[in-house]
């Protein structure tokens, strides 16, 4: 699915990353977990394509249909069609423009770079209620505009539904977890699962053991100081869980 | 997030002017400057009447005691009058009978504008008045019109041929004492558009004016007087543009519209003048006034202005609510960018009972650009149970630019209801990646915030006119290098 080899990353002169390796196959569920600043949210970003960071070394391959791509090369927004999905940890606001109508644009533009029929308003919101009621959101969220005055649970919930409607093959799903209560985080954890397939990947970056309880992960890896330290199974969070992180360094 | 990024959506703003080339055309102009004789040549030239004339002297003798407004938020360099050439017309026969005696080299410039005027591209359903410079050159689709009694025609047509009407109707909503660049149009309008819709009529076709400035160092000075009798409906479209040169041109307008007893008028602008060069170097100074008198009961106004050019814009097409229940509106989204200025705004005075106003207005400011609202509500003693509803949205792209707000509420009657809403947002390069990160592209992106923020207003034109702004504001937002 996406093979991350020798990456570094600087942003504004800083080496953020140093030298990040990792692998995910198909049906893959990986967490990166680590301290605060340790460059994990700037993995998630430099794979979905922020332009405010840049790749000084290493390469991004990206496989999808048995085609490998140089997902450096390609622009934010091909990524997406090509199936990548960046969860934002602060989903960003936009006054204006209402839930539904971005959406269904974003719904449609990937529809058509992927060659699948677009969907008018009405097709889409039958496309949509069931989604709504497994993440248990009331249409009224379609109407107001994008993350415009959503509480942070809110906002999470509107990431993951975003998630289920573009279906992605990889989801890189940054602190997804934070800003959620016991409820909230079962019924995003819950759209999580949903979206698990043998075809589909997931990158979870979390601070906390506690997401983990809900999504199950193949493999741990501990991030610090901008390298990957340690990685292992779902016992390696238990340990952090256990220890912290300053055994590792 | 780096300043490189909001750099880059802020050159997505600089698309070139395309409408700068210039007609090359003999002229007739009169010499520069201003003074009576000048005045008088121009009534003589056109024939008029005495008491225009008279009207004309008038305004000239109460524009001489007038200063130029200080007031708005905007720096005007002053402007030299003597230096300003206040006729200019193509040189050629002296009125055409049809379109098809036109120069050609004329309707070659109105066809590069997207405005067929010759007889085979009259198709689209839309009666246009094109006026060059200072003169009106033709209008499209008189005799559907004659049909139901709907005068369309040049202003200065109208003078010759419905002079009762002129004579009723003119300065009725403007008076020439109304402002500076009011008595200054008074005095030396050269042309401009009349229209008249007879009783219960609904104007089969939209009507439009286009003006075209060309000429040199020369002054437009255009006047629209728009008419809709008892029970009639008429939408109402207006566009401008001009060629691309180093100084700055004035125009100087002057529209004013009656609705009586249940008329409704729509009056559609998409502006876009030249604004001006990166430096700030040459653009037109849009110093316009527009007013609407519902005169009638239940009659009905609307504003919709998209302004997208002029280096200078001070505009604020306002509504006079006279009749019982009368209804104005007014929305407007104004675009500045590079070094433009914009001061525009409404008035809306509401005078007689239960009249409602609305007024939506959106404002996108970028780069060092200034952007302002100004407007006035104006609820008098005898506007009983009136209401206004106002919300006022400014946009900001990149950090340079600016955008102010100044509403003036004064309201005189206790029963009335006035509502006013304000916003300012950003457009940011983390709203861009968001989008990106959603698959659209950063194009698609600007335009779907930008017209988010602008779709109450979009959707109040004609549907023609609403894809033509909507592609005006795209392209001011498009990269040239795609």
């Amino acid at each position: 699915m996406i093979k991350i080899n020798d990456l570094h990353v600087t942003v504004e002169d800083n080496e953020i990353l140093k030298g990040i390796n990792l692998t995910i196959k198909p049906g893959e569920v990986h967490a990166i977990m680590g301290p605060n600043g340790s460059g994990k949210s700037t993995l998630a970003k430099v794979i979905a394509g922020h332009p405010s960071y840049e790749v000084t070394k290493g390469s991004i391959e990206y496989t999808i249909n048995n085609q490998a791509k140089d997902l450096l090369e390609l622009e934010p927004d091909v990524r997406s069609k090509e199936g990548i999905f960046l969860g934002f940890q602060y989903p960003i606001e936009i006054p204006g423009i209402s839930n539904l109508n971005f959406l269904q644009e974003s719904f449609n533009e990937v529809c058509e770079y992927q060659g699948a029929p677009k969907m008018e308003e009405k097709e889409f919101l039958d496309f949509l209620q069931p989604k709504l009621e497994e993440l248990k959101m009331t249409p009224a969220f379609l109407y107001r505009p994008v993350n415009d005055g959503f509480s942070g649970g809110e906002k999470k919930k509107n990431e993951i539904l975003q998630l289920k409607i573009l279906n992605p093959r990889l989801a890189l799903l940054d602190e997804t977890d934070s800003g959620l209560d016991v409820d909230a985080l079962k019924v995003v954890a819950g759209g999580v699962n949903s979206f698990k397939t043998k075809f589909n990947s997931t990158l979870l970056i979390t601070h906390y053991q506690r997401l983990l309880n809900y999504i199950e992960p193949d493999f741990v890896h501990i991030l610090s100081c901008g390298k990957i330290v340690e990685s292992g199974d779902k016992s390696l969070a238990l340990k952090v869980e256990e220890k912290g992180y300053d055994w590792l360094a | 997030m780096s300043s490189e990024k909001e750099f880059k959506i802020e050159d997505r703003l600089e698309q070139e002017y395309k409408y700068g080339f210039e007609t090359d055309i003999e002229v007739e102009e009169f010499p520069k400057g201003l003074n009576e004789d000048v005045i008088k040549l121009i009534s003589q030239k056109k024939n008029e009447p005495q008491w225009l004339l008279d009207y004309r002297l008038k305004a000239y003798k109460h524009w001489k005691t007038l200063t130029p407004p200080t007031w708005p938020y905007c720096k005007i360099p002053e402007i030299d009058f003597e230096n300003l050439y206040y006729f200019s017309k193509p040189k050629e026969k002296k009125k055409y009978d049809s379109l098809d005696e036109v120069d050609p080299e004329l309707l070659e410039t109105f066809e590069k504008l997207g405005i067929p005027l010759t007889e085979q591209k009259r198709l689209t359903g839309v009666a246009v008045d094109a006026v060059f410079d200072s003169v009106s050159l033709g209008t499209t689709h008189q005799e559907d019109l004659e049909k139901v009694g709907v005068i369309f025609c040049s202003f200065s047509e109208a003078v010759e041929n419905h002079e009762e009407l002129v004579k009723q109707y003119m300065g009725t909503v403007v008076p020439y004492t109304d402002n500076y660049y009011a008595a200054l149009n008074a005095a030396v309008f050269s042309d401009g558009s009349f229209c008249y819709i007879p009783k219960g009529v609904t104007c089969p076709l939209d009507l439009s004016t286009y003006f075209r400035i060309n000429a040199k160092e020369t002054g437009q000075f255009e006047r629209t007087l728009l008419v809709a009798d008892k029970g009639s409906f008429v939408n109402y479209l207006e566009g401008c543009t001009a060629p691309q040169r180093d100084e700055n041109q004035l125009h100087a307008a002057v529209v004013e519209l009656v609705a009586l007893d249940d008329a409704t008028i729509n009056y559609s602008t998409v502006q876009n003048w030249y604004s001006g060069n990166k430096k700030g170097e040459g653009g037109i100074f849009n110093f316009v006034t527009k007013r609407g008198k519902c005169q009638g009961k239940n009659s009905k106004i609307s504003w919709t202005q998209v302004e997208a050019g002029s280096a200078i814009t001070w505009k604020y097409p306002s509504c006079i609510l006279l009749g019982e229940n009368s209804v104005g509106n007014f929305y407007s989204v104004a675009l500045t960018n590079n070094k433009m200025q914009a001061d525009t705004g409404t008035k809306m005075i509401h005078i007689g009972k239960n009249t409602r106003s609305t007024i939506i207005s959106k404002g996108i400011s970028a780069h060092d650009s200034q952007n302002v609202y100004r407007g006035l509500v104006k609820i008098m003693p005898s506007a009983e149970g009136a209401r206004n509803f106002s919300q006022c949205d400014s946009m900001l792209v990149g950090d340079q630019c600016a955008a102010h707000t100044f509403p003036t509420i004064d309201v005189k009657n206790p029963t009335a209801i006035v509502e006013h809403e304000a916003s300012t947002s950003k457009i940011s390069a983390d709203q861009i990646f968001y989008l990106q990160s959603r698959g659209m592209d950063t194009e698609k992106a600007v335009s779907l915030i930008v017209n988010g923020f602008c779709r109450e207003v979009f959707k109040t034109l004609p549907l023609e006119f609403s894809v033509e702004a909507v592609k005006l504001i795209e392209m001011k937002l498009e990269n040239t290098v795609g």
